[in-house]
């Protein structure tokens, strides 16, 4: 019998590959291609605002909210910002140590440096996130650091979400780019140098160009984690707001899951079309 | 192109510094754990055993963990079967709609966490009207840590290339027989270092969980969560927080020998 199947199998690819794929496929498609498009579906709900009710008539009231809403307007740009924010310091402070690891170190040094990025990896989110805001409190290490040098903390606020935010994604950030320059040939880096280019020729024009994929796929975790926080915000951003807590409020306390399920629609959107446009470099195969 | 001394000792200069930022931040966590007041401020005023004798003792924080590895197993099997079946389909073959697939197994971790959660939240109780719980959060977290095994289980399939499946197969080997002693045995550790990958996203992730978790289920980044703004636990979080950074360094070991090997 299971020779037949194997004989059969063997046969014809197309089977091997059905069988193969059926069972990923119809778990992403029903778990999440489904849940996506309900999400799309919910967003054209409304609430009823006496009763607390789901109407489940269609309506664009939502997305006209949304699109033509001051608030709206307002969160998005400033999480993107956030984001972008948080993105550019992860990256640079990335490249430097993963050149290091990844060009400069001995293998044995190597070695210990990327347990030590990965370590803080396995730390809990919220508890980096509490790391900080014992931080920057009043009284705290960095109130203590600064004060002797006249800096003062920024407290809680934006800055100091951007901060948060850049300490916790940045093992994201800094594995992808020492992958990527671990894959960029030694040999390539001394044929620059003989042919006459010196370290910042040689950085500019060789190694970047072969590092920018894994730059995108690195700055892919940090903005997109970064575009849809809402707790770190919760732990040190005063009072400041992004998407995510607008979603976060209006699915809970609010009771309008139709508003919620429009206001996330706008990550939606910016993930995708930054996935888009860095589709091209191959960035993608690179997380 | 040759580095100067001068570059290098930059460079080192630089690696030291963001190190230092990267481990500051959780010394601050380890002192606190000690620290006798529970306001925390700096520098502590004395130091105490107080908390790590009462986490000791929490059962709140336990069956937390207890929780969580459950979820987290659970998530990462689900995942490890999964991951490598897509990626076997995608090295493999090649076929009309790749692309997308291959963007649809990225796509539950590259959108926000928000809105896999809320968008699983809808489904789920919506949709299907399920009662959230436990598994609501298993299949939630499975989801997003399929990309995790694929990634692993892909870079690897494509380095080995098809030719000793070929030799299999042409030695008369079914395509069960070669997976089961030719393409798995050389899985092995791509699969382990994918497979914790995603324990170590699912024991962490707070945002999707908070979405799909029935009021019943607490799992430990939900108790933290919970305990972090009262000032009597909040010394006890730090305890919890310590103790996991050390046990930490048990996967990552194993991942660093697994590196070795390879």
């Amino acid at each position: 019998m299971s020779h037949r199947v194997g004989a059969l199998l063997g046969r014809y690819p197309a089977l091997r590959l059905g069988l193969l794929i059926a069972a990923p496929l119809t778990w992403l498609v029903a778990v999440y291609v489904v849940a996506l498009a309900a999400l799309l579906v919910t967003a054209l709900w409304q609430v009823d605002s006496f009763t607390g009710d789901l109407e489940r008539t269609v309506s664009l009231e939502n997305l006209k909210t949304v699109l033509t809403g001051e608030l709206y307007r307002t969160v998005t740009l400033r999480t993107v910002g956030v984001a972008a924010l948080v993105t550019v310091i992860d990256v640079l402070i990335a490249l430097p140590i993963a050149f290091y690891m990844a060009k400069v170190a001995t293998p044995r040094r190597r070695r210990i440096l990327l347990i030590a990025v990965l370590t803080p990896l396995w730390a809990s989110y919220l508890v980096k996130a509490f790391a900080w805001r014992a931080t920057l409190s009043d009284g705290g290490l960095l109130e203590w650091l600064g004060t002797p040098i006249g800096l003062q903390s920024p407290g809680y606020g934006l800055s100091a979400v951007v901060m948060t935010q850049a300490y916790i994604w940045l093992p994201y950030v800094i594995l992808p780019i020492f992958a990527g320059l671990e894959r960029v040939p030694d040999s390539l880096l001394e044929a620059s140098g003989d042919l006459g280019g010196g370290p910042v020729h040689t950085l500019r024009w060789v190694v970047l160009p072969l590092l920018v994929p894994a730059v995108i796929a690195g700055s892919i975790f940090s903005f997109s984690l970064t575009l849809g926080d809402y707790i770190t915000v919760n732990i040190v951003g005063g009072t400041s707001q992004m998407l995510g807590n607008l979603v976060f409020v209006n699915a809970g306390a609010a009771n309008n899951l139709p508003l919620a399920a429009t206001i996330a629609l706008i990550p939606i959107v910016v993930m995708l079309g930054y996935l888009a446009a860095v589709r091209r470099t191959g960035a993608l195969d690179n997380l | 192109m040759t580095l100067s001394r001068t570059a290098r000792r930059v460079l080192a200069g630089l690696t030291g510094l963001i190190l230092t930022g990267i481990y500051l931040p959780l010394m601050v966590v380890v002192i606190n754990s000690f620290n006798t007041d529970q306001a925390m401020t700096w520098p502590p005023s004395g130091l105490t055993l107080e908390w790590w004798r009462r986490a000791a003792s929490n059962t709140g924080a336990r069956d937390a963990v207890l929780t969580s590895v459950q979820v987290a197993a659970l998530a990462t099997l689900i995942a490890l079967i999964l991951g490598t079946l897509l990626s076997l389909a995608l090295q493999r073959f090649a076929f009309f709609g790749q692309n997308a697939v291959n963007l649809l197994v990225i796509l539950p971790i590259a959108l926000p966490g928000i809105v896999t959660g809320i968008a699983l939240n809808n489904a789920f109780k919506g949709i299907l009207g399920l009662q959230l719980g436990l598994l609501t959060v298993v299949v939630a977290h499975a989801t997003f840590c399929i990309v995790t095994v694929f990634n692993n289980v892909q870079a690897r399939l494509r380095r080995l290339g098809g030719s000793l499946e070929e030799a299999s197969a042409d030695l008369g080997a079914g395509p069960w027989t070669t997976f089961r002693l030719v393409t798995f045995p050389q899985l092995r550790s791509a699969l382990l270092a994918g497979g914790l990958l995603a324990f170590a996203l699912s024991f962490d992730e707070i945002i999707v969980t908070t979405f799909t978790a029935g009021s019943g289920v607490q799992t430990l980044p939900i108790w933290i969560l919970n305990n972090l703004f009262r000032p009597s636990q909040a010394p006890i979080v730090n305890v919890v927080a310590v103790v996991l950074i050390l046990i930490s360094v048990i996967p990552i070991w194993i991942a660093q020998r697994l590196d070795g090997e390879r």
